[in-house]
Parts: C-alpha cells; structure tokens; sequence
C-alpha cells in the first residue's frame, strides 16, 4: 500500500529510530520492512495520509518554550490572593510530599507483584493505615478516583449490604458531585434529596425523617457540608439511619479531622470523600483521589470494589509482607462478577496524602484545624464590618469555609468578583445558581495559606468594591 | 518497636541468584557483561527491611510545623477549637506517628527504593500497559505553579493556557482516530469505559429503548473492565470467545446481536497482539442490530497513524494517556482516558467541553443532554498537558515512528522469547503487532513451575512481570509489550533473563518456585490475606488482631 513518506530523524524517546538499529532488528525478524508487518491490517482501514498534526518541536528546548508561553496564559492562586474552595482546597504541600511523589520510583511504578514493588505496597497500607487512624475505621481502601465515586460506591456498597434501591443525599451537596454519583449509581438507586434549614445550613432532621423508611439503603452525610458547616447533628442522623435499618454513609474532609470527631466514633457505617486536601496541590481540579473506609467485617469487606493492601508474614520469620486482600472480589478476578470495577485510579496521591499525615502527626492536624477555625472567624468578623455584607451568613458552625451574603450591597457575587479579580483577588464561589435561596452568596475559603495581611486586604478590597 | 530477627541470618537470600559466582563481575566490564547473554546483571534489590512507620514514632516529634494565628487574631477570633460544637470535636487526638522530617523523608526513599518504577528496570513485562518512557521535561511542565496551584473555579480569563492546552489535545487526539469530539474528563481507561457505557444508555435512553435493549457485547481479551464498567452501569454483558484462529469469534458475534443490543465494546488488536481483519465487520454487525460501538484503544501504541478507529466504524474510542501517550502511570493513577466520540453522540459527552470561541477558551458547561459528570472538574489536566507536550514533541512522523517502532521491537522481542525452552506460542501463524500474549504450558507441564513462579523469579533480576488477567484462558499466560522505549540491548537482556529462567526451571525447579530470593522480601503467605481473623488493611487492625493472639 502507499505509505507516507516519513521524515526519519533519529528520535531521543525512540532508540530503534537509529537506522542500522532498525534494520538489524527487522534483519533479525526476516522482515525487510515494517509494512510486512502491519500487512495483518487491512488495506481499507490503513490511514494513507500522515496525521495532520503541528510539526514537532526538534528540541527540548523549543519544545519547553512553546509549552512555558502557554502555562505563562494562567494566572495562579499563587500569583494571585485565593479564597476559592467548594471542592477544591488550597492547602499548603510541604516539599518532603514534592520530594517524594516526585521520585522516578513511584512516579513510574504501575502494577507490579508485592515483591518488586514492595515499597509501593508498603506506602499505600500506610496510608491506609492513617487515614485509618483519622476516620476511627479499620479498613481503607487504596485510592479511588475522587470523593465523588468514591461517595457513589459507598451508595452502592450500602444499597448491596442493605438489599435497598433508594439513597438520601443532602440537598446540600454540590452539584457536580450529585451529578457524577447520580450517574454511578443509576441503575441501582435512586437518589432522594434531604432538605436542609437556610438558616443554619444543617441538614434538616425533619425532612430526614420523613424520608426515612425500610426502602433506605443509605443516609448520605456530609461532614463538613458542601456550604462549610459541621453538621453537628451527625450522631442524630446515624441514629435514624440506623432506627430505619440503613447504613449511615459520611463524606468528611480528612484534613478537618484533627479537630473534628472522626466518623467512626460517632457510628458511621461507611466513610468516603477526598484526599486533595492532604498535601496535593490543586492542579485545575488534577489532585482529587477518593478514599472509602469502614469497620472491620467480612461481610462489609467484601463489597469492596477497590484495591485493599493488607499485611502479612513471608517465608522469613518476622519479615512484613504486603499484598490484596480478597482479590476475588474484584473486577481484575471476575470480570463483570466481581464489585464494580476496580482499576488505575489516584494511587500516587495516596502515597503523597501518606507522606502528608506522617509529617503533620496528631498535633499537626490538631494546630492545622485550629488555624482555619481563627482566621475563618476574624476574616468573617472583619467582612461583617463592611457595610452590607453579612458573614457567615448561616448560624451553623463554619470550619474552614463560610458563606458570605452579599444581597444588601445590592451588588451580585459575580459583579463583586470581577471587581475582586481586577484587584488580584479569586473571590469566593459563587452560590447564586446553585442556592438561589441563600441570595447573593459566595462560598469563602480561609486556611492555612492565608495570612492575616491577606484578609485585611481581601476586607478592603470589598469595601472598596461595594462601596 | 517489635524485635525482628536479623534477615541475613539464616536468609534464603544468600543463595545464588544464578548459575554465575556471588559477587563475580563480567572480565570484559559491565557492558560486555550485558551484551553476553550467558552472564547477568548482578542484581539484588534495594532491601531495607523497614518498619511500618507507626514503629519509627517518637512522641513529640515534629515533621512540619503549620502556621498559627498571630494575637491579633487570637484576640479577635478566640482559640478556634472551643468554637467547635462538643459533639463534633475531637475528643482523642488521631493516634498519627509522630516523626521528625528527615524520618519521614528516609523512610519514604527507602520504600521507594524497595520500588521498581519504569524509569529503572527494562519494564516490558507488564504487557498492555504501555511503560513507555515519561519524558522527564514533561515532569517540569506539571509541576509548574502555573498549573500546580491553578484552582478549577478560577474565572476563565485566568486559565487561557491550560483550556488551551487541553483543546489542542482533543483536536490532536481527533486526528489520530478520526472521531469529532474529544473529552478528557475520563481519569483512566476503565472510567472511560464507564462513560461510554453511561453514553450508551443514554442513546438508547433518548430514543425509548432502554432498559430493553441492555445487552453490552464484549470479547475476552478486552480488558476485564470493559465487562465489569459496562455491568455498573447497568448493562447485561455478553463475552464473546477467541475462534480457532485467535480472533474474536465472528459466528459467535452473529449469534449474539438483536433487538436487545446496546452496543459492543472492543479491543483491537487484542491483549494477544493479534490484530483482528474483521473489525469493520463486527462494527458493521451492531450497527445493524441497533447497537454502538465503542473501542477499548487504551493501548493504542502500535497502530498511531496506521489506522484509526472512526476509519473501522467506531462510534467511540479512547486513549489511556498514561498508555499510549506516555504519562507517568504514577503507581496506578492520577491518569487520564481520553474519551473521543461522533458528532452524533458529541451532545451526551460529559459536561463541560472545553471550547473556543474566536481566541478565547472557554468551559462550556451548557450541555442539556450531556450524561453530567464522570469526575469531578475536568478530569486530571496536568496528565492533560504532559500528553499535550509528548504529541508536541514528536509530532505527526514522530507518532508513526512510535507506532513502527513498537511493532519491530515487539516482534524483535517475540523472535527470541519464542525460541525459550516451555514457551509456547497461540495462534503462532497469526502475526503480532505491539504486544504478544505467550504460554509457558510447555514448561508448567515438564517442570512444575508455573507463570507465578517464573513471576517472582524475574524479580530476582531486576524486571517486572505480570501473568495476564483472568481467566487465562491461554493458559500460564504472560504478555511482554516492549514499547519504543527500550534499546536491543535491553530487549537482549530481557530475553536472556527470560532463557535464564527456563533453564532453572529445567535444572533446579525448586529455585524458581521458591522464588525471590534477591527482591525486596521474600514469598508471601497468602492464607492471612483472606482470612478474616488475620487480614489487616491498617496498622490499628494489624496491632489489634495481633494482640489478640496473643
């Protein structure tokens, strides 16, 4: 057939481009060409034109300038002052978590056997193993995609443990992650929505428990809520779950607890969400990975979709061994017979959310919390202050975001945020569409990146701009 | 700490890896070495015995301090935890190790060092999975501010460069398997599959034949996941087997379509290597039934630029960017399948789209009849802009330079491991193009060691191999993918490891099947790992179930 003439320049990532490399390796083959090769391919479905792609960049060099002027295209929540959040949280990355999700052993492992790739095994039960210890809960998965399948496996989890079809999810939760577990869960639950008070922002227990009743597989809560609340009735609402014989599933923030219960001791049967938020950098929504945890039963642990990393002994007394726990049970044994499906997913972020929680240690966690919590409440004291504004805006205790209502400076979140943005600040995300109920809202995201110097000019910047 | 015993003592360790001396290096210098297939690399693994790191705390340690609130604040705000309800606060610390940061820093090299990553060893025993080279400039390109610290809410004025870089990904991607729409939402090949299948159901959803017309047809030597997705999402799954002659059973195929199919999924050519002619014909036959056709390209390495999905009449395809497009597979993830669809089905793709609009780029999240989200935001971007810089970096005669390579490496490769001792070859008239599933049948037969067996033994020298998925229905099957990435010389060793290996078998069965013996540790105990009494997936269940038995 007609082949495209190709330009054959020796190429650095292709070692066989050399051409006396190449012909031995066909000479050895007895081929005199690749096409004699490719002749197993029809004719017909042979593509006789070259791909109509740019022309490479010879160099490295060229290459890196190209690829650097398009990156110098975005301004970053490091150029710029950031409150975003809503899913999305920037936290400060220690360098050990760089230095090591960045080493070419990780960075380049894939599915090794537990001999050769030991170290990974050992990482991802050690992280387990802390998000163990965060949660109150003895069996974690290694990581799933993002909170949000993880969330929608829960369901299923508890929809299969339960023998139920109907889930309640929080009115509260945002809509992307509705969305993506509306669409795991489809042909198995239904979704039904929990109202919550727009006063507080807490989950309204009188619509729960009308809801309620034998159909209810699962009671989804989640800890903080998508409006940044704890939702201090978490205890009540396990115990409904429980009084109608469904299994209470949480979606928590792990790095919120240092300071916040962990889901275990107050009865929860499932807990998933994200690990982003445990030294992983935001990369444009890029650092999301998913955990799911529960207590230590069988029958529990079998409907595990993922990957569970447990120890064990080798032939060399005292020697620790790590590999699958029920490998039978997943889709890599059984096909469309095992839970779900399991695959590649977000292992190295477990590995770095490990590296995180070892470096923080209890205190950390603890003095971590304890920072969002102060510059939370002085930033939404002094915003209080500027005329018209309102924060926090709900009555229901705040964590490390809070909702700032804007509705009396007669002017729209969006307005606001322009304004915000020519003065180099991200403002707060904007609730409007999403809760139309609460006004001209926005979600306010304070942490540990934020200095006091921070606030005070994000304070004067509203004034000025709904002044 | 708990005592452990010296592992050199006693250590089946110590015993020889080989037929050569302990400690014998080639006379002609370590290149020699390697070019002379009679002798091997003197390799051991990195083995640090290291402790679980619950047993390296020290309490009060520090790794990182986080910052406080200043007195201002304090003064302002109070002490922050007490504005906590009671019945959420924490009442016990979490029982984290306590470490100061060069513990943690050497503890994690040690464990990545006791990790054979792809930029270290001749990584072509994980067949389909594509451990190509990561180029190491891509690695600076993520982890750039300029992308690290981009929030996904950020007004779009603000992400000109990365909406860029993903819509020159699709268009690029729309080339390579003429389809009209790309979306990178997918975080890996398997949550692609999952999107197709959503896409499916909502196809057949819109025109009133779901859930009727449910039944999802697949082959078994696409991946497990092409099952196992589509059954999440609702589908009733039908494998088709191989024929006598290696390739998907078209009769069987024939037989299978109706009024209730939904569609097929399919991976060609297959994990066999073998590259099925009829492709268009089970394209055509579903389409005929009513059905969809989505392509399993998740490995895609040896056909870029030589033929393309739309071209065999696929309605849909997708591309593991941590496969064929060489970013790092990281473990398993953060990863990306690039999900590629027809103009017909472009309104179902998962919101938003990323779009231009003159010189801007823009989210279009306006997607009425879109299936909603996969993942969250946008799928993982800075997989998105490593796979961007690849396809920069060679180009169009650079891809097909990739794909040519592949397919004469991989035949280089099947050249000489077809020759080993045990090795047995399905379908050996069939020709292979990037990857070739083999048997050691033969070998399990005459010596008792089986593919596991020969597993652990080549870790004894330093490379990777994996068995293939279940079941096995070629049977001690492993499946050798070289890529473009690796020289002769390496295929050389690989294979010389590999003739190694089966004449151990030959020799001494027992070395191989008490295998390793130079790795990281040595064989497992599998009874703990399913046995609920002893399994452990934390260290608290571990210290708990232990403690217990004592």
């Amino acid at each position: 057939m007609n082949v495209p003439r190709l330009d054959r320049t020796v190429h650095p990532y292709i070692p066989s481009s050399v051409p006396a490399v190449r012909a031995a390796m066909l000479l050895q083959i007895g081929v005199s060409d690749v096409e004699e090769l490719y002749a197993v391919i029809p004719p017909e479905l042979r593509l006789a034109r070259p791909l109509n792609l740019p022309p490479a960049f010879r160099s490295e060099q060229e290459l890196r300038r190209h690829v650097e002027g398009l990156l110098a295209r975005n301004t970053s929540a490091a150029d710029y002052l950031s409150f975003l959040g809503a899913g999305c949280y920037q936290h400060y990355v220690p360098a050990v978590c760089d230095e090591i999700n960045g080493r070419s052993e990780f960075l380049t492992a894939y599915g090794g056997e537990p001999y050769e790739d030991h170290g990974r095994f050992q990482a991802l039960f050690e992280y387990c193993s802390q998000m163990g210890e965060l949660l109150a809960m003895d069996v974690v998965s290694v990581p799933t995609y993002d909170g949000a399948q993880a969330t929608g496996t829960a369901l299923r989890m508890a929809g299969r443990l339960t023998g139920r079809r109907t889930a309640l999810v929080p009115r509260t939760m945002s809509a992307q992650r509705r969305s993506a577990v509306a669409n795991y869960v489809d042909p198995v639950l239904d979704l039904v929505e929990v109202g919550y008070d727009p006063a507080s922002g807490l989950l309204d227990l009188a619509d729960l428990r009308s809801k309620l009743s034998s159909g209810v597989a699962a009671v989804l809560l989640e800890n903080p809520n998508h409006l940044g609340v704890i939702e201090e009735g978490a205890a009540e609402i396990v115990s409904l779950a429980h009084a109608h014989g469904a299994l209470a599933v949480a979606a928590v923030d792990p790095s919120s607890l240092g300071v916040l219960e962990a889901p275990g001791n107050y009865g929860v049967d499932i807990a998933c969400g994200d690990l982003q938020t445990l030294g992983i950098h935001m990369y444009f929504g890029g650092g999301h990975g998913g955990f799911i945890a529960s207590r230590d039963e069988p029958s529990i642990v079998g409907e595990y979709p993922s990957r569970l990393f447990g120890m064990t002994t080798t032939k060399v007394a005292g020697e620790y061994g790590f590999g699958d726990v029920m490998w039978e049970r997943t889709s890599f044994h059984d096909r469309e017979h095992g839970k779900e499906f399991v695959g590649t997913a977000a292992a190295l972020w477990g590995i770095t959310a490990g590296v995180y929680l070892a470096l923080m240690g209890p205190l950390g966690m603890q003095e971590l919390g304890t920072t969002w919590i102060q510059l939370g409440r002085y930033a939404a004291g002094r915003l209080s202050a500027v005329a018209g504004v309102r924060a926090p805006a709900l009555t229901g205790t705040p964590l490390k975001e809070f909702v700032v209502d804007f509705s009396r400076t007669g002017r729209t979140v969006a307005e606001i945020n322009t304004a915000l943005l020519a003065r180099g600040i991200f403002g707060g995300t904007d609730l409007s569409r999403e809760f139309p109920e609460l006004g001209q809202a926005a979600l306010y995201c304070v942490t540990e990146v934020h200095s006091r110097e921070d606030i005070d000019r994000l304070v004067s910047a509203v004034a000025e701009v709904v002044s | 700490m708990t005592t452990r015993p010296d592992p050199r003592q006693g250590d089946p360790g110590a015993m020889t890896t080989g037929a050569e001396e302990p400690g014998a290096a080639h006379p002609g210098g370590p290149i020699a070495r390697i070019r002379d297939a009679m002798t091997l690399r003197r390799y051991h693994a990195a083995r640090w015995d290291e402790p679980v790191i619950f047993e390296l705390s020290i309490p009060g340690s520090r790794g990182v301090l986080p910052p406080l609130a200043d007195e201002v604040i304090t003064a302002q705000a109070g002490d922050g935890l007490s504005a906590i309800p009671p019945a959420l606060r924490r009442k016990a610390l979490p029982a984290l190790p306590e470490l100061s940061q060069q513990t943690v820093l050497r503890h994690y090299l040690r464990l990545s060092q006791e990790t054979l990553g792809a930029d270290l060893n001749i990584d072509i025993g994980q067949g389909t999975c594509t451990m190509k080279y990561s180029p190491k400039i891509n690695e600076i390109f993520a982890r750039s501010a300029k992308i690290a610290e981009l929030h996904p809410l950020q007004d779009e004025s603000t992400v000109q460069g990365i909406l860029e870089v993903m819509y020159r990904l699709d268009v690029a991607l729309r080339d390579i398997s003429g389809m009209d729409a790309f979306t990178l939402q997918p975080a890996s090949g398997s949550q692609a599959i999952f999107a197709m299948a959503a896409i499916f159901r909502a196809w057949h959803r819109q025109l009133g034949e779901w859930p009727q017309r449910n039944e999802l047809i697949t082959t078994m030597f696409s991946h497990p996941s092409g099952a196992a997705a589509a059954s999440v999402a609702g589908f009733k799954i039908i494998t088709l087997m191989p024929d006598q002659d290696g390739y998907p059973d078209l009769d069987a195929l024939r037989a299978a379509v109706s009024e209730r199919t939904a569609g097929m999924f399919i991976t060609n050519p297959e994990d066999t290597g073998i590259f099925n002619p009829r492709i268009a014909e089970f394209t055509r036959l579903v389409h005929e039934a009513g059905g969809l056709c989505g392509y399993d390209q998740a490995n895609a390495n040896g056909i870029l630029g030589i033929t393309r999905a739309r071209d065999a009449g696929f309605d849909l395809c997708f591309f593991n960017l941590h496969k064929t497009f060489s970013t790092p597979h990281a473990c398993g993830g953060p990863a990306c399948g690039a999900l590629g669809v027809t103009a017909e089905l472009e309104p179902f793709m998962p919101a938003p789209v990323v779009s231009r609009d003159g010189e801007r780029y823009f989210l279009d999240h306006d997607r009425p009849r879109s299936i909603g989200k996969i993942r969250t935001w946008y799928g993982v971007p800075e997989v998105h802009l490593r796979a961007y810089a690849w396809i920069a970096s060679l180009g169009p005669d650079g891809l097909r330079q990739v794909a040519e390579a592949a397919v004469i490496c991989n035949n280089y490769l099947y050249a000489g491991i077809r020759k080993i001792r045990g090795v047995k070859i399905y379908w050996p008239e069939r020709g292979r193009l990037e990857q070739v599933r083999y048997s050691w049948e033969p070998l399990a037969e005459e010596t008792g060691v089986t593919t596991d067996d020969v597993g652990r033994r080549m870790a004894d020298f330093g490379v990777h191999y994996w068995t293939s998925h279940h079941p096995w229905v070629v049977p001690e099957p492993f499946t050798l993918e070289p890529t473009e990435s690796y020289t002769k010389d390496e295929l050389d060793e690989y294979i010389a490891i590999m003739q190694r290996v089966s004449d151990e078998a030959y020799a001494n069965p027992e070395l191989v099947k008490t295998a390793p013996h130079a790795s990281v540790v040595h064989q497992h105990d599998h009874e703990p790992l399913d046995d609920p009494e002893r399994w452990a997936m934390t260290w608290r269940a571990h210290v708990r179930k232990t403690e217990h038995a004592r």
